[in-house]
């Protein structure tokens, strides 16, 4: 034992293997939360957008959707806090530093918006909901980005190395969620501008995975691996499969319930695997010290 | 993101003050792990054998605030040793209360804050638990504390209550051999300087200073190390950077992530409907 052990020492690169960084403690919930945000933001863009091009039906379903996921965020989120009952100390403060700050205002804002909007429009007021819905459609879009922003700063390196990429990845899924929802619960004779945003960005989605996963180089490797490596490929493989189907076969009822609920899928699948490399990049001491010791910038 | 941390407002009249841990005397008597644990009422955390030299503690964390690393090496002490040297490496770890802390920078209720001796503190009364200082740590120091159903972010308060009361840190109070002196930054820079100056004269193995340059990715700790060896063999980062210097970056991606999906938006709803 005691010769192991100062070969060990003699020879080690990190402290008996042990991780410098600390993995993050988060639960389930985030990567939901990375999800319905996304969902909210990127609906309530569609639904105000939809409107104004003259296409209520979409723009009702999209406006429904918005509400339910800006509705489920804020509790999924106080849900993960190690203090619920502490949930309102996140309005304490506004600090540009803090992701979670920006990410916390914007939030609150959206809900309350969309939350209004719906009041609205159930109540019949079409112009007051009409500028809720530019409002909310205005907050929709950092609320469907800024989460690239709250994992890239951060020490994990495989999540604060692909900074620049996250916010447009999440970008795009949150498109994806947002089209195939609409898809999903709208009569397909009024529903093709929400396939066709489905179609187009579940594809951006899983090539803008690939880009960031090649990009990174060594510290990208854990999405090969592990929970991270399989929900990135079943996300990649649902999120092409759903966009062929909804391609071919979105204008018939079952085809766009399939394809939709597909890129749904797909979307959700890339979000945990995004989640679950943060995990394993922390946990390795190896990407945290050789790329510091290569002067990565 | 620049000088956000407003250290000099704070340390105008107070001076910075710091730990300065010369491992170079460390014995590994981990009184320093005590006298923190003591003081600070800082719970038990469940006790293991590790067989790891004489290390059972391993890692920073919520309930572990000072940790003594052991390292047993076929390294010369001294350059002039020759090969078949036999030493032992100790150094007690703490937070290092960053120039520029990521951890302050990303907590989003304020409760952890710059105090007025240039130290980093979680107010345990604010604290809701998001974690998000946790991976923000390029030190890996802040954990929850998932004991009785805490839930909050714990760490070094480099002995606030103490400071306040004009009294030094517990761990460095109790250091029988002054590896953990306390002091005002400044001074202690000046006496890390030439305590190198002195262990390099004499030859000792891999001599270095950890965190006393104020021009590093942290803009220095407020408290540094005297190391035997690379920082990485003592499970510490060779040159951590505070997240947030890129965040501006960061916020600039995001606006572009934003006018794509809004533009992506626009172009889906243009075309028939049908």
């Amino acid at each position: 034992m005691t010769e192991s052990v100062t070969r060990r020492g003699t020879e080690m690169r990190s402290y008996y293997g042990r991780p410098v960084l600390k993995e993050p403690v988060w639960k389930a919930e985030i990567p939901w939360y990375l999800f319905a945000g996304g969902l909210g933001g990127a609906s309530s863009l569609l639904s105000f957008l939809a409107r104004k091009r003259g296409n209520e039906e979409l723009a009702n379903v999209s406006l429904a959707v918005a509400f339910a996921a800006d509705v489920a965020s804020p509790i999924i989120l106080v849900s993960d806090l190690g203090r619920p009952e502490r949930f309102l100390n996140m309005l304490r403060v506004f600090k540009v530093t803090s992701p979670m700050s920006v990410g916390s205002w914007v939030l609150a804002a959206s809900t309350a918006l969309k939350t209004a909007g719906l009041g609205a429009h159930l109540l019949g007021r079409d112009q007051t909901r009409n500028a809720l819905g530019g409002l909310s459609a205005l907050f929709g879009l950092p609320l469907a980005t800024y989460t690239g922003v709250l994992l890239g700063d951060t020490a994990v390196p495989v999540w604060h190395e692909a900074r620049k990429e996250l916010p447009f990845l999440f970008g795009a899924g949150a498109a994806a969620s947002a089209g195939a929802a609409g898809a999903l619960l709208t009569k397909p004779a009024h529903a093709a501008p929400a396939r066709r945003l489905a179609i187009s960005s579940a594809l951006l989605e899983a090539g803008l995975k690939k880009v960031m996963e090649r990009k990174l180089g060594f510290v990208g490797e854990v999405y090969e691996q592990d929970e991270a490596g399989r929900y990135g490929k079943l996300s990649r493989g649902l999120s092409l499969g759903g966009a062929a189907m909804l391609a071919l076969t979105g204008r018939t009822r079952i085809g766009a319930v399939l394809g939709s609920s597909l890129v749904l899928a797909g979307s959700a699948a890339m979000r945990w695997s995004v989640f679950k490399a943060g995990f394993q990049s922390a946990r390795d001491p190896r990407y945290t010290v050789e790329p510091q010791r290569a002067g990565a910038p | 993101m620049g000088d956000f941390a407003t250290l000099e407002d704070l340390t105008r009249e107070q001076p910075r003050m710091g730990f300065f841990t010369d491992t170079s005397v460390c014995i590994g008597c981990k009184a320093c792990e005590v006298a923190c644990k003591e003081w600070n009422l800082v719970p038990e955390d469940g006790l293991v054998w590790t067989g790891e030299s004489y290390d059972n503690t391993s890692t920073l964390g919520a309930n572990t605030w000072r940790h003594v690393a052991f390292i047993e090496q076929r390294k010369p002490v001294r350059m002039d040793d020759g090969d078949d040297g036999l030493r032992w490496l100790m150094s007690s770890d703490v937070c290092k209360h960053c120039t520029h802390a990521a951890c302050l920078d990303v907590c989003p209720t304020g409760a952890l804050f710059r105090t007025e001796f240039g130290t980093v503190v979680v107010q345990e009364d604010i604290c809701n638990g998001c974690g998000y200082c946790i991976p923000a740590c390029p030190f890996g120091v802040l954990d929850r504390r998932e004991i009785e159903g805490d839930g909050r972010a714990w760490k070094c308060t480099l002995c606030y209550d103490r400071l306040k009361g004009g009294h030094e840190p517990a761990c460095a109070k109790a250091c029988p051999t002054d590896s953990i002196q306390f002091g005002e930054l400044d001074e202690l820079r000046e006496r890390a300087d030439k305590r190198l100056e002195k262990l390099q004269g004499e030859g000792w193995n891999g001599a270095q200073l950890y965190g006393r340059d104020p021009d590093d990715g942290v803009g220095g700790f407020g408290a540094f190390f005297l190391l035997l060896d690379e920082p990485e063999v003592y499970g510490l980062p060779p040159d951590p950077v505070v997240t947030t210097k890129n965040l501006p970056g960061m916020w600039a991606a995001c606006g572009m992530a934003c006018v794509a999906l809004a533009a992506g938006v626009a172009w889906a709803v243009r075309g028939r409907s049908e």
